[in-house]
């Protein structure tokens, strides 16, 4: 017996009105963009929202099948598939669950090397007064060893911890048993700039499965400025190293990571070509930290932001441009951006998460066993601000470095879902909080968005990737999706050498 | 090939399933097997087989069961498990060792009522009869099959009786992979769900369509309200339950407008799916009488196809296109084309003679010859 068919009223009935699901808008170029929850995005003709608003929207439109297909608003002719949301909302939040994952390791503040943006280093110092001691590295280890968190990354730095080998020798030897006995996968990155490397210590790397971060700061011209040492030849090491380490360890376990300084801005083309001439295939636009400077006045830091952006706009073309040419060289504060607008998955880059990564996902143990949010934390605490110091190693435990005053302090303004001027920005989704930069900035965690350096970046950048994405070119978005599904050598490494 | 074939049954009513014997067995290994005797062949020695079958009529004194006066048998081989039924004399063929893919058909009934399904369902409870079947047949597979797939009808209207044959599936051939081809609508009962993934089985999936992004449009497709919460639900119980889950598209006109919509929806919701399918459309079932509101010539959508294609694949989703064929799709399109229509379903056009590309081509579905595209042509 044949069965009826029901036309589509019957299962579609056009609902007389709707609910509005959470989200964030702003108006984008002629158009609106709507954000919800999850940070699924969607263009919508200017005075939507409006109309979403006082409920006039067409509910037998494109454009309304778009916005509940979207998560953006729900009505009662289906289920709003709320755990549908709801588990989309947790993937997103991945980062906050399975304690902190990077562990960095200050075995030294010992360096052969005067860089202009570095607050921490000490040419000419006695072994004993900046190295980490063999009891500090053991509590730190344990702490590490304290959390929660299956993957970890030891990250050794300094100053240049070459300079301090046998420490080294003694953290590796010490946390390889004991991430094993604890069913932990533990990955070891030294950042160092090279200079004092030797064919001995390339075969410890590599029968240690240790990776090498260093610094690449461009051409020699601007490599030199940016890193003084006696010799004026940092360059030249710099790139001996690489290439030394390269022959010694696999290719991609040898990174480079670039500074830029003000010496820099005027160019950005020069350090792309250095990087694409050195065979790197990833490089990281990262601004000017502010981290040593004064407080700035806002006019300045404007300015600076202004020629930055600038930098990271040509950088960002030069690259795609090279890209489409065949050779693949990700940029990757616009693959962790990406990664967090086209994506269903959270990044593990801490210094772009809310809550904020610092603390949560980042711990530093500096050499005299002080334990800092951050790289940045300590830098700053080089400068006599120790506000965020948690702890120390010889008198703390995971727990009380974690209930802290200096850790409650910061956590209280770490969530941008929280922060006057981001609680309803469009793009508080794919931004962060970064309480330790207001803090050094503008003397307050919480800060002021239309005074943020950081919320002037972060929104420029974030607007000029939605316009490349609403312009879905298709060679430019193929070559964007090679970066975000793509493997880089290792996740960016905070600061290094 | 053939499916099924017709003679006349004699000295049973019921059904009987057995292997098919075209020569003669020492007498020790014949109880589950059904002696088929070909044109002229003498029938001497038949004491001992589960059945008969020939094509000539056949007078034997002793009660044995079996068919003869058979129609076609072209089809059938040595080797193949067969079904006799009593009550029509209708020999159907369940499980042939020498093809690709194989099935076991559990129930005609469905929950759902698709607009183009293929298997149009029907009320009746089969359910016993056909669990039973399948239980017989799966003990008589000799040689497990790499791949088998579970169909009807909706084999979760089966209760307790589909978990009775996984456990069985998972007892007799652990190593082949199961595929479930289901609507998902029972899996959005967390129970359920659980209850499934409890039969353990190493290596099954589930097979779920998905037709649009917009709740009111899927559930338009199959005709059932509620049908695609219950769907999406269902998907994000089976992924949470460790069930790998493939997504299945039938591209037709009234999914084709929201393509590339739907793999976005499938990307953001239903990221753990193992694989999409981009599916044709069959000319059979229910299809040909809602021809003109599914019918879009997949020569004129190769754009929107490839669309969604490039989508998914950049996203490193795993994307297929089943029943196309190649010379209606863009030569981008080639790699993501599986054969991936039945051996005994597939047909080729006369036009295909002459292609040099028909060796990697899947052809088509044999009910095409009624209806294909207008732009069949010789690569």
């Amino acid at each position: 017996m044949a069965r009826v068919f029901y036309p589509l009223q019957h299962f579609d009935p056009t609902p007389t009105q709707f609910q509005l699901l959470p989200f964030r808008f702003m108006r984008f170029e002629e158009k609106e963009l709507l954000v919800n929850e999850a940070g699924e995005f969607l263009f919508t003709p200017s005075g939507t929202v409006r109309n979403l608003v006082d409920g006039s929207l067409e509910t037998n439109s494109v454009l309304y099948r778009d916005l509940k297909a979207k998560h953006l608003v729900y009505d009662d002719t289906s289920s709003a598939l709320l755990d549908v949301l709801a588990t989309k909302v947790r993937t997103k939040f991945d980062h906050i669950t399975g304690g902190t994952k990077l562990h960095i390791f200050v075995v030294t503040l010992r360096c052969d090397h005067s860089c202009h943006y570095c607050q921490v280093s000490r040419q000419s110092a006695s072994r004993a007064q900046f190295d980490m001691s063999t009891s500090t590295a053991d509590r730190a280890i344990a702490m590490m060893m304290d959390s929660p968190a299956q993957d970890v990354t030891l990250e050794i730095q300094g100053g240049e911890p070459l300079l301090a080998f046998e420490m080294i020798q003694y953290i590796v030897t010490k946390a390889k048993p004991l991430a094993l006995e604890k069913g932990k996968n533990l990955d070891i990155v030294v950042c160092s700039n090279l200079s004092h490397i030797t064919d001995d210590i390339l075969h410890y790397f590599r029968d240690e499965g240790i990776k090498v971060s260093t610094s690449l700061d461009g051409p020699a011209f601007l490599h030199n400025k940016n890193r003084p040492r006696p010799g004026n030849d940092s360059y030249q090491r710099a790139i001996d190293g690489i290439e030394r380490c390269r022959a010694v360890l696999r290719m991609e376990r040898v990174a480079a990571l670039m500074t830029t300084t003000a010496a820099s801005l005027d160019y950005v083309t020069e350090i792309v070509d250095e990087y694409v001439r050195r065979n790197f295939h990833s490089i990281f636009l990262r601004p000017i930290s502010p981290y040593g400077f004064a407080v700035k006045t806002h006019r300045k830091i404007g300015y600076e932001m202004e020629r930055f952006l600038k930098f990271y706009k040509d950088g960002l073309k030069h690259i795609l441009d090279i890209n489409r040419g065949g050779y693949r060289i990700a940029e990757v504060y616009t693959q962790i951006l990406l990664t967090k607008i086209l994506t269903p998955h959270s990044t593990r880059y801490v210094d772009m998460q809310s809550p904020a990564g610092e603390a949560w996902n980042v711990l530093v143990y500096n050499y005299d066993g002080d334990v800092y949010a951050s790289d940045e934390s300590r830098m700053l605490a080089e400068m006599n601000d120790r506000t965020f110091r948690l702890g120390n190693v010889h008198s703390d435990t995971r727990r009380s470095l974690f209930t802290s005053d200096a850790a409650l302090r910061m956590f209280h303004a770490a969530c941008n879902q929280a922060l006057v001027g981001c609680s309803d920005c469009a793009f508080q989704s794919y931004c962060a909080a970064d309480p330790i930069y207001h803090h050094a900035t503008q003397g307050d965690m919480y800060g002021n968005r239309p005074t943020s350096g950081f919320c002037m970046r972060n929104m420029s950048v974030l607007k000029h990737l939605f316009s490349i994405i609403e312009q879905n070119d298709r060679d430019t978005m193929r070559v964007l999706w090679s970066w975000i599904t793509g493997t880089t050598a290792h996740g960016p490494a905070t600061e290094c050498a | 090939m053939r499916l099924t074939t017709m003679g006349v049954a004699r000295n049973f009513d019921r059904s009987i399933v057995g292997i098919l014997a075209t020569s003669e067995l020492p007498s020790g290994q014949r109880s589950d097997r059904i002696r088929f005797f070909s044109e002229g062949e003498v029938h001497e020695s038949v004491s001992g087989y589960r059945a008969l079958l020939c094509h000539d009529g056949l007078k034997v004194d002793f009660a044995v069961p079996y068919v003869h006066r058979l129609r076609d048998s072209d089809h059938l081989r040595d080797g193949d498990i067969v079904v006799l039924e009593g009550s029509t004399g209708l020999v159907r063929s369940l499980y042939r060792p020498y093809e690709l893919h194989h099935h076991l058909f559990v129930t005609e009934r469905c929950n759902s009522n698709c607009l183009m399904c293929s298997q149009p369902p029907k009320d009746r409870d089969d359910v016993e009869a056909l669990t039973q079947r399948n239980l017989e047949l799966i003990d008589l597979i000799k040689t497990p099959p790499p791949y088998l797939t579970i169909t009807g009808g909706e084999p979760t209207l089966l209760g307790d009786n589909l978990f009775n044959l996984i456990s069985r599936l998972k007892f007799s051939m652990p190593e082949t992979e199961v595929h479930v081809l289901t609507n998902g609508r029972a899996f959005a009962w967390p129970e359920y769900a659980k209850h499934f993934a409890e039969t353990k089985h190493p290596k099954i999936s589930l097979g779920i369509p998905l037709y649009s992004d917009y709740a009111g449009l899927h559930d338009y497709v199959v005709q059932a309200k509620g049908a695609f919460d219950q769907t999406v639900s269902g998907m994000h119980q089976a992924a949470r339950n460790g069930i790998r889950v493939e997504v299945r598209v039938v591209l037709h006109k009234l999914t084709l407008p929201r393509l590339t919509e739907i793999v976005e929806y499938i990307y953001r919701n239903l990221t753990f799916v193992e694989h999409v399918a981009l599916m044709g459309l069959e000319y059979t079932g229910y299809t040909p009488r809602n021809i003109q509101e599914l019918w879009i010539d997949p020569f004129d959508y190769q754009d929107n196809l490839e669309q969604a294609v490039e989508f998914l694949a950049i996203r490193n989703m795993t994307v297929s296109i089943y029943n196309h064929q190649l010379c209606v799709l863009k030569p981008s399109l080639w790699s993501y084309a599986r054969k991936s229509i039945s051996d005994w379903k597939t047909l080729y056009l006369e036009t295909c003679e002459r292609c040099t590309e028909r060796p990697n081509c899947g052809g088509f579905f044999q009910w095409a010859i009624k209806k294909h595209s207008d732009h069949i042509h010789v690569l």
